[in-house]
């Protein structure tokens, strides 16, 4: 028998209000603006950017300031968000050789064309504690310097013309470039398919499986061919409009990672390469992005699936938080006539297994005498 | 007006229309007010926000894949002479993407033009390209300069 029960709309209604008081904190404070957010927590924008799946500063530090810096709880609401709006479109690729470079490093060469450009970056610095930021110190305009201005070519081209690298990731001439958004997640998935699942996955979770490739569980031999970071513009094709229409610009990480590959059955030994592109400056996603990437490359190129971060199945379908928080947080809703039923379970199951035991316990005597 | 004209003016029109789109609101807003154009237009769409999806390409220049959604706000106007303006920004502000419609409406007016040319977009692409440079300048100063330590005599 399902019985409802209704009730706690009171609750409910003053917990809220209680939320928003503890919100706001203490009133002798002054409020948090949304510019201030976007200016000095930039790097929190632009992760909930890239796993809310949606590049607009101002709704991010909205989010991050109702859901008082819960990251993930930020994320769920620019999800939730991007649902009441219309889709004009799909922009046309991104040019990320074209991109006003803020930061680009490469472990693999020294002196590529352009250089290393270490940008505002966190490398370097000792991690030490600076109390003097408490008191809103001065900060010096930074140092500038003439530029050559030369467009900075990606680091995969240098060793593409030995073919000692694999090429671009192509996909079939009729593959219909994939778009999760739209269609639900059927295993196995094409690369463009998979690439955007990790673009929007859980940072943590990434970085995880990319740290377990590291340390042996699915070894990949990695090397960063480059870390960019930096301004590229957006393109649509509308009809009104007999070109392409610039939208502006977004800020994107790019990496590009290269692996040594001693090569199987189905590819000669080459450098074999995992890729990882984000919104905003989310260097150490973009690496685990990558990482994971050529993880999941396992069956393609040949070698055996026997760790966790080469389980398409196992990596795509837990990377989303959203859906990991929801599914984990909803345990503490009312689960009473659940749980009534499991109990009335384990009280049969426990009175049945006692009579086996006494049951048990005197044939046993019986034998024994 | 013959192919290759019509070419140029697109390509024109396509640069006015991206410079309107990079510039911050408020300095569009201000431009506008102070070269007197805000009214007069016929509103014939939006202004509207919605979303893009934004593609990248595998590997960097190989197939595209899909990597999130932007914001995206467009406005159409009709201005009393008949010209059709369209404009597409990122970001949800609703007053840019109308007065940048109207400016792309004047644009198409040759009389006009020089106007649109001069009070908007010059100072726009100066501000910009101001921008970008102190933006590269202060990359640059970050750039890395190997140098060899010499070792031993000689």
């Amino acid at each position: 028998m399902y019985v409802a029960v209704k009730g706690g709309e009171a609750a409910i209604a003053n917990a809220h209000r209680l939320l928003a008081d503890r919100r706001r904190g203490d009133r002798s404070v002054p409020a948090l603006r949304l510019d201030q957010i976007v200016e000095q927590l930039a790097l929190g924008i632009d992760r909930v950017m890239s796993e809310g799946s949606l590049y607009d500063r101002e709704l991010a530090a909205l989010a991050i300031m109702q859901s008082r810096g819960d990251l993930i709880e930020a994320i769920f609401l620019v999800r939730a968000y991007r649902t009441t709006l219309p889709r004009f479109g799909y922009t046309r690729p991104i040019d990320t050789a074209a991109m006003q470079v803020e930061r680009r490093v490469s472990a693999t060469y020294k002196d590529l064309p352009g250089g290393q450009l270490l940008g505002p970056t966190f490398d370097y610095t000792h991690r030490l504690l600076d109390p003097e930021l408490a008191n809103d110190p001065e900060v010096a305009t930074p140092e500038q310097r003439d530029g050559d201005g030369q467009l900075m070519s990606r680091v995969s081209e240098i060793l593409a013309h030995e073919g000692l690298i694999e090429a671009d990731g192509e996909l079939p001439e009729d593959h219909v470039t994939g778009d999760i958004t739209r269609e639900p997640l059927e295993f196995p998935l094409a690369r463009d398919s998979r690439l955007q699942a990790l673009s929007r996955g859980d940072e943590g979770f990434l970085l995880a499986l990319g740290y377990s490739t590291q340390r042996g569980y699915g070894r990949s031999h990695p090397f960063v061919g480059e870390v960019r970071i930096g301004e590229v513009e957006l393109e649509l094709d509308v009809p009104e409009l007999p070109f392409p229409v610039t939208l502006g610009r977004i800020r994107v990480t790019e990496c590009q990672m290269v692996n040594q590959f001693k090569g199987s059955a189905k590819a000669p030994p080459q450098f074999t390469r995992g890729y990882g592109l984000v919104f905003g400056q989310s260097e150490r996603k973009a690496m685990a992005m990558s990482l994971c990437d050529r993880a999941l490359r396992a069956g393609e190129l040949g070698e055996d699936i026997t760790a966790p971060a080469q389980d398409e199945e196992f990596v795509i379908s837990h990377s989303d938080n959203v859906q990991a928080t929801g599914f984990v947080e909803h345990l503490k809703l009312p689960h009473y006539v659940d749980f009534q039923a499991e109990l009335d379970l384990v009280r049969r199951m426990r009175s049945e297994h006692e009579k086996r035991n006494q049951t048990n316990d005197t044939e046993q005597r019986e034998a024994a005498e | 007006m013959d192919r290759r004209q019509e070419r140029e003016t697109e390509t024109q029109r396509k640069a006015a229309m991206a410079a309107l789109a990079l510039a911050p609101a408020e300095e569009l807003k201000r431009l506008c007010t102070a070269a007197g154009i805000s009214g007069e237009a016929e509103m014939l769409r939006g202004p509207e926000t919605g979303l893009v999806s934004v593609r990248g390409r595998i590997g960097g220049g190989g197939a595209p894949f899909n990597f999130g959604e932007a914001t995206v706000t467009r406005a159409t106007v009709r201005l009393p002479g008949g010209e059709i303006g369209h404009a597409y920004a990122l970001g949800r502000d609703k007053e840019k993407a109308r007065l940048a419609a109207i400016a792309d409406a004047l644009w198409q007016d040759p009389t006009r033009r020089a106007e649109v040319e001069d009070k908007i977009l010059a100072p726009l692409r100066a501000a910009q390209a101001e921008a970008d440079a102190t933006s590269r300048a202060e990359t640059a100063a970050t750039k890395v300069d190997f140098f060899t330590m010499v070792r031993g005599e000689d």
